[in-house]
């Protein structure tokens, strides 16, 4: 039984414009100590994918189940011993903090919420926690805006992980930090994982930190998952022209050449287009594509994709 | 350039954001001047007992005393023979006691339900919203009019009738904030731990929303002062209590024959409200990073 079954979950909010489909339809599992990737470019839905799991954006319809059971119509009472086991870092590390509060009272709060241990343990638990993320045991009279934005991050992801929860769903946690600073926090993220016994579902536009961090990717393209597979598959064979663009622009000192980037920018999820939601923007776009929405099919084992012409993809294209 | 401040320190925070208000808020002239000012007004209204033990309202000398005619009473005397420096120095006491009454129960009440409204948003917000517009869509100064005459005169039900008046604009205040505030990552980060409602508004988001409401504070305790000034010049305040805008009042007819009766209360509420004014306008600027800032 995976921890997170999502099924055919979808978040629609309903604007002056018509209906957004933030997401819209999506399914997927994380499996207990399995580290999940989830890419896709700004606005495609993936921060509203890892809230509405949380129960922090609404669910229109489909099934989010934890550990078996459903959570996804659990009231805020009920929720309430889920909450412990799931829990979120947030990509802006000045925002998610709050700056009138104390490091101790922002890492002892949740304990306190939850009834776990005694007010001496509580602080404990603090200390111990704040040296696992490498931070110093006298932050805890400290303030948020005393630090820096990484140690901030460290706060956060010492927030995340004080409850002890079994899932951790990271929203972008490192792209609003310097390039030597996210080596740092995705390290410490990788440490905490085999100390914590953690299972991710791990948020980012950034393909080379997803790639180094996860063992399965999920691609996200306008609120539907267009391509899922083992992060190896994924990278040795890209089957949709989405993903082969995304690993195109990757920066790679060993291409020679420089690939085109993708044409045009994302269409706002309130015009979704009809047929397969790629096509406007798609090298290998055909009639068919304009009127049929490519349903996800199994390649290989553990590598689906939904698209037409996934078979015509030429291996390695991008190669001179 | 005192107030030259860091981006991260833009960010409301404690301490050293106090501290930086602070500093800014001694570098403003208008603002200490106003302080000082209402630290001495509250001092004379406490001790007016002590400067003024007989009752304000009993005739104490020959009437119309020109202010400096008599060194005994040295803002002299009005058509009754009462002392005026006597009866301003008890009318600070009401007109500060109405105000700040006024304003703290305003400003509870408007708390309660702005916080209310914004936080939880949706139908509630709709069914809040309209319940404000109903105290909002009258005249505010007929409303008090109407709330004390039904009411008996008295300076608890003046205080409560200008608290009614008032609350709106405390509300639709948090509101604001509330709303704006519940968006916030760390709102998201609360909610994601499971607090529960009551824990994120009172601990989460309330100490990020005070800075607007305490500078919104000492323009209600204007307003309040200026209402119940009003009040009692119609008449409409308890008649058993001097006040400033009471003796405005008794000196209206007399007008151009002694002047003074008027403009010595006069300029007292004047001062007052002015001070109260520049003391909002200089927190606002101390406790706004960004206007700080600029200057």
């Amino acid at each position: 039984m995976p921890l997170l079954e999502v099924t055919e979950l979808e978040t629609h909010y309903p604007t002056s414009r018509g209906l957004l489909k933030a997401v819209d339809g999506v399914s997927f599992t994380v499996s207990a100590g399995e580290s999940v990737g989830l890419v896709g470019e700004s606005g495609c839905g993936k921060s509203t994918l890892g809230k509405a799991i949380l129960g922090l954006a609404p669910v229109t319809d489909g099934v989010v189940r934890f550990d078996g059971e459903e959570v996804s119509r659990l009231g805020s009472g009920a929720r309430k011993p889920f909450r412990r086991r799931m829990q979120m870092i947030f990509q802006d590390p000045f925002g998610s903090l709050n700056p009138r509060h104390s490091i101790g009272e922002i890492l002892s709060a949740p304990l306190a919420v939850h009834g776990v241990g005694k007010a001496g343990d509580r602080k404990d638990r603090v200390a111990r926690i704040l040296a696992q993320v490498g931070l110093p045991a006298e932050s805890i009279h400290r303030y948020p805006h005393e630090f820096s934005g990484g140690q901030r991050q460290r706060i956060g992801i010492a927030r995340a992980l004080i409850l002890d929860p079994d899932l951790v769903i990271c929203d972008e946690p490192v792209s609003a930090l310097d390039l030597s600073i996210q080596a740092q926090i995705i390290n410490l993220l990788v440490s905490l994982k085999g100390e914590f016994g953690l299972s991710f579902l791990f948020i980012s536009h950034d393909l080379s930190v997803v790639r180094y961090f996860s063992d399965r990717v999920l691609v996200m393209y306008l609120g539907v998952i267009v391509e899922s597979a083992m992060a190896s598959q994924l990278w040795s064979r890209p089957l949709h022209p989405y993903t082969r663009a995304l690993i195109a622009a990757v920066p790679d000192p060993a291409r020679r050449r420089q690939v085109a980037p993708l044409d045009g920018d994302l269409p706002g999820p309130q015009d979704v287009p009809a047929g397969c939601r790629f096509h406007p923007r798609c090298p290998l776009s055909s009639d068919r594509c304009r009127v049929e929405a490519p349903l996800p099919r199994t390649w290989a084992p553990g590598h689906d994709v939904a698209c037409h012409h996934a078979d015509e993809v030429p291996r390695a294209s991008d190669q001179p | 350039m005192a107030a030259v401040v860091d981006m991260a320190e833009t960010l409301a925070v404690p301490q050293e954001g106090r501290r930086r208000a602070f500093r800014a808020f001694l570098s403003n002239p208008a603002g200490v001047i106003s302080l000082a000012f209402l630290l001495c007004a509250v001092a004379l209204a406490l001790a007016a007992p002590h400067l003024y033990p007989e009752d304000p309202l009993s005739m104490v000398a020959r009437p119309f005393l020109w202010p400096g005619q008599n060194a005994s009473y040295p803002l002299g005397t009005d058509s009754l023979g009462r002392d005026v420096a006597a009866g301003v120095v008890w009318g600070t006491r009401i007109s500060l006691l109405v105000g700040f009454c006024a304003m703290a129960l305003g400003i509870s009440l408007g708390l309660l339900v702005g916080a209310v409204a914004g936080y939880f948003g949706g139908r509630v917000d709709d069914a809040l919203v309209k319940f404000i517009e109903i105290f909002q869509t009258p005249p505010s100064f007929v409303l008090l009019v109407v709330l004390v005459a039904i009411a008996q005169p008295a300076i608890s039900t003046v205080i409560v009738a200008i608290a009614l008046v008032t609350w709106p604009t405390a509300a639709r205040l948090v509101r604001a904030e509330f709303r704006s505030l519940r968006e916030k990552d760390f709102v998201m980060a609360a909610r994601g731990l499971g607090y529960g409602h009551a824990r994120i508004i009172v601990r989460e988001i309330l100490p990020n929303a005070l800075p607007p409401l305490i500078v919104s504070a000492s323009v209600l305790v204007a307003t309040a002062i200026l209402m119940e000034a009003a009040l009692s010049f119609l008449g409409l305040s308890d008649p058993n209590v001097v006040s400033w805008g009471s003796m405005i009042g008794a000196g209206r007819e007399l007008l151009r024959t002694a002047w003074y009766l008027c403009a010595v209360p006069g300029v007292a509420i004047v001062l007052t409200v002015l001070a109260l004014n520049l003391l909002g306008d200089a927190l606002n600027d101390s406790l706004n990073p960004r206007v700080s800032a600029k200057r």
